[in-house]
């Protein structure tokens, strides 16, 4: 009887009358299925963890807070790597999020539905573009781009701060984060513009009723309505930016190093794994890699999930109404 | 009462306004800049040779990457082999039997979190527990990261679209005393059938541009495979060694894959909106 | 149009006006000629001609989908939020065309407030959600927004429900206080014009009493257009009552003339309840 309670518990079992055995097969194989994606997640966790133990033996919490990375003696450390990537994703966030707002400010409230839809659907495309893609364009397109004319302008208007200091490279902390910003863009604009989509038209009108101006009432009436959801978006966007690899290891420059400027080359996370992972040959590198790899998983599942939480705390709230 | 002028209003009201144009302009101008810039520049490496010869070393003309554009769709292939039928069964199993189970909620929770995973996280796992004990790279194992990749969008996909079947085909169906598996396979496959391949042709589209899981599983090689039991040679991963070599041959080289891999992601995507509003 | 003297002879408001305000006299309010309206190609008004008078109740009464809440809708323009509805013809508010372009919308919106079916709390505080119009349009001191909104509140008979709960957000309140706020909400910036579209019909029998109330308390101070599917409402809470039917105002005359002695047929077999 106990079994069969589990069995109920996952819905395995039928609930009414007799079921045939095709069903029965039918229902287990679907439900295997179902539950190999959370058990896969599950196995990435273990594999990580068990392939990190060298490390975590040898340099215990310090891996964390090293500068070092050198194979040659091997010593690994991973703060370059995430200040790396702290900052590139910091610098994403700061340019995307406001600009998906504005935009999905646009094709929800302001431009005509046709107009809206095409300008929808062409921002959509620019997430299917492949990482990879972004990488090519952005090491020999915008890369120069940036070097003759936005990294010397930066320069001259506020070299006086450290951040804008240095050679105009073009590649570097700030390329890498412009570009992670127009990758994610997409992203957190399609999400807002759901989210706005979802509030009620009524609650809209009784905010221009009032007298607001479009920009009044998305400000102080649709965002806080749809909080919930534009924080899951912007999660969902950091969860990508954090973990984007090809585009980033295109044009960071790729040294374990952390400066002050945002001109200076860096690493992050991903981009030193796809640099060095195939070469890698000592257990212990290996091994230091796949901590870092341990480090960003834990990081984007955390954030992923936050995200997760919150857009489907809104999906459920907005589905019983007002 | 004072009356609050209404011009600052205004004028922030119509400087959000053109903010916005700018930012729809940008994100535009953006997406028409990097396919320009990939067309004009990967034209130049497009010829038949491209498609069918080995590549040559640095500063030898001719040559091309046959064998990488025949990797990537052996290897794209068998990850939908795999990722197909156990994500449509997944997704079966969201929308027609779980439901609000304990198991369909944590694998809906997990297939999002999944989605969201960074590839190259996949690329470690599958190096870990298919390269190390086999001891060499392989094809296997980058058809296998892709088909991780590709599992769970097809799994929601399939579940979001077998839901929008209305209820009383499957009803109708039932009643008529077919077995629900049966209702399902016969009745509801075929209702959603538009939405299933449009989830289909989404997933072959993320992971055909996929380069970071391909880096140390199928890793890449300069010949044709003969099986898939070797390291195998890919458009994307060539795209990023020959981007990073000093030669502008095999830069060129590069931007001819970019060419081929932006339009098959493209064509697939518009393909897939295509197939999803004839339905409509 | 030529009115009858109101049924009800209205006693002068007992609360001190602060803002001055022109005497109540039976004018006009708002004059509306010749209105079309239309959904895209489709019309959904056909030459609509209507007087409000000033301080008065004007009840619009009809079937479902007989045009009331998009005639309404016109007075503050809102319905141009949504591209494919225009409107032609001539809406003047106290002889000014309101459909004029050059009309200040978020000026005239300030004239013309308005309240909606189901209500429509915004995610902010009680206070903030009262506030929010006033801090549009107007520029005061921490206590003097404090002070209107009291007042508005009270006006809105829901003061002694909500002053220990000002900073609870507005979403916390029943459905009929949720209704109230917002008519809170719409009277502290001092609309010269009420709408009010079905305001009753998504909160329950108590809360629907208190509002009617409050309308008969309201019209001292401002002019109120009232949308309504339900007929007894009409009769007790307005002066004036319009019948629509399919886009047109059948008939429109005093409240005790359309339900006790209407001319038209149609009026009469909607007000008696045999088709609607």
């Amino acid at each position: 009887m106990r079994e069969h309670r589990v069995l109920r518990f996952f819905q395995l079992w039928p609930q009414t009358g007799a079921e045939s055995l095709g069903d029965i097969g039918f229902r287990w194989l679907s439900g295997c299925c179902a539950l190999l994606v959370p058990l896969l997640i599950l196995a990435i966790f273990m594999q990580l963890l068990y392939y990190s133990i060298p490390t975590i033996k040898t340099f215990g919490l310090g891996f964390l807070f090293s500068q070092t990375w050198n194979p040659v003696t091997q010593e690994f450390g991973a703060a370059s790597s995430i200040f790396g990537t702290l900052i590139s994703t910091l610098i994403a966030m700061l340019l995307a999020v406001p600009l998906s707002m504005v935009i999905a400010l646009l094709l929800v409230e302001l431009a005509p539905p046709r107009i809206s839809r095409v300008i929808g659907t062409l921002i959509e495309l620019l997430a299917a573009i492949p990482s990879i893609i972004y990488g090519m364009w952005g090491l020999f397109v915008f890369a120069p781009f940036m070097a003759d004319y936005v990294q010397p302008a930066l320069g001259n208007t506020l070299g006086f701060l450290p951040l804008f200091q240095g050679p105009p490279m073009g590649i570097g902390m700030l390329t890498a984060g412009i570009i992670l910003a127009f990758m994610i863009l997409p992203f957190i604009t399609m999400i807002t513009r759901d989210v706005f989509l979802l509030v009620p038209p009524v609650v809209k009108e009784s905010a221009y009723g009032i007298g607001s101006t479009t920009w009044e009432v998305t400000y102080k009436v649709t965002i806080p309505y749809g909080l919930v959801g534009v924080l899951g978006a912007g999660f969902l966007g950091l969860g990508r930016a954090l973990g984007e690899t090809m585009a980033v290891t295109f044009v960071i420059g790729n040294t374990h190093r952390i400066s002050a400027s945002l001109f200076a080359p860096g690493n992050s996370i991903a981009s030193c794994l796809a640099n060095e992972f195939a070469e890698a040959t000592e257990p212990l590198y290996v091994s230091s890699l796949i901590a870092l790899g341990l480090v960003l998983f834990i990081v984007t599942y955390l954030v992923q999930v936050l995200s997760q939480m919150m857009l489907r705390r809104m999906y459920r709230a907005w589905s019983v109404g007002l | 009462m004072n009356r609050r002028p209404p011009t600052g209003r205004r004028l922030i009201n119509f400087l959000v306004s053109g903010l916005s144009v700018l930012a729809s302009l940008l994100g535009i101008t953006l997406l028409g800049w990097i396919t320009l810039e990939v067309i004009y520049r990967g034209l130049a490496a497009i010829n038949l040779d491209f498609f069918i010869k080995l590549p040559t070393p640095p500063g030898m003309a001719g040559g091309g990457l046959g064998n990488a554009i025949a990797g990537t769709l052996a290897m794209t292939g068998l990850a939908t082999l795999i990722a197909v039928p156990l994500g449509l069964l997944g997704g079966v199993y969201l929308a027609e039997y779980g439901e609000d189970s304990r198991l369909a909620d944590n694998s809906r929770f997990s297939a999002n979190v999944l989605m969201g995973m960074p590839s190259i996280i996949i690329g470690v796992f599958i190096y870990a527990i298919v390269v190390v004990p086999l001891k060499h790279f392989s094809g296997y194992a980058g058809a296998l990261a892709l088909a991780i990749i590709m599992l769970p969008v097809i799994s929601r996909t399939t579940e979001d679209m077998l839901r929008l079947v209305p209820n009383t085909l499957r009803e109708t169906a039932l009643a008529l005393g077919a077995p629900r598996w049966k209702v399902t396979v016969l009745i509801v496959f075929r209702a959603a059938r538009a939405g299933l391949i449009t989830g289909g042709l989404l997933g072959v589209a993320r992971v055909s541009g996929e380069t970071a899981p391909l880096l140390f599983t199928a890793l890449n090689s300069p010949y044709w495979f003969r099986s898939l039991g070797e390291p195998m040679a890919n458009l994307t991963v060539t795209i990023f060694n020959y981007a990073m070599s000093p030669y502008s041959d095999w830069q060129q080289m590069a931007w001819g894959a970019s060419l081929l891999i932006t339009v098959g992601v493209l064509a697939l995507n518009l393909t897939a909106r295509f197939v999803l509003q004839e339905k409509k | 149009m030529n009115y009858p003297e109101p049924a009800r002879v209205l006693e002068p408001s007992e609360e001190t006006v602060e803002t001055p305000r022109p005497a109540p006299k039976p004018g006009i309010k708002l004059s509306v000629r010749h209105l079309d309206f239309y959904y895209g190609s489709q019309q959904a008004l056909f030459d609509n001609n209507l007087d409000i008078a000033q301080h008065q109740v004007t009840a619009i009464i009809g079937p479902s989908g007989c045009g009331k809440s998009t005639h309404i809708r016109v007075y503050n323009r809102i319905f141009e939020l949504y591209r494919d509805q225009r409107a032609t013809g001539e809406v003047l508010l106290d002889e000014k065309n309101i459909l004029d372009p050059s009309q200040d919308l978020m000026e005239l919106r300030r004239r013309v407030g308005m309240i909606f079916q189901k209500p429509t709390p915004f995610p902010m505080s009680v206070f903030d959600n009262v506030a929010f119009g006033l801090k549009l349009h107007y520029r005061m001191s921490k206590s003097e927004m404090a002070e209107r909104v009291e007042d508005a509140l009270q006006r809105a008979a829901l003061w002694d429900e909500v002053k220990d709960f000002l900073r609870k957000p507005g979403t916390a309140l029943s459905g009929g206080q949720q209704q109230r706020l917002c008519i809170a909400r719409a009277i502290v910036v001092e609309p010269e014009l009420l709408l009010m579209d079905e305001p009753c019909s998504a909160i329950d029998p108590i809360a629907t009493g208190k509002i009617e109330e409050l309308i008969y308390m309201l019209k001292t101070r401002y002019t109120i257009v009232i949308v309504t599917h339900n007929m007894q409402q009409a009769a007790r809470v307005s002066d004036f009552t319009g019948f629509f039917y399919q886009g047109r105002i059948i008939e429109f005359g005093t409240t005790n003339q359309i339900f006790t002695n209407p001319i038209n047929k149609q009026t009469e077999e909607y007000v008696t309840g045999r088709f609607g």
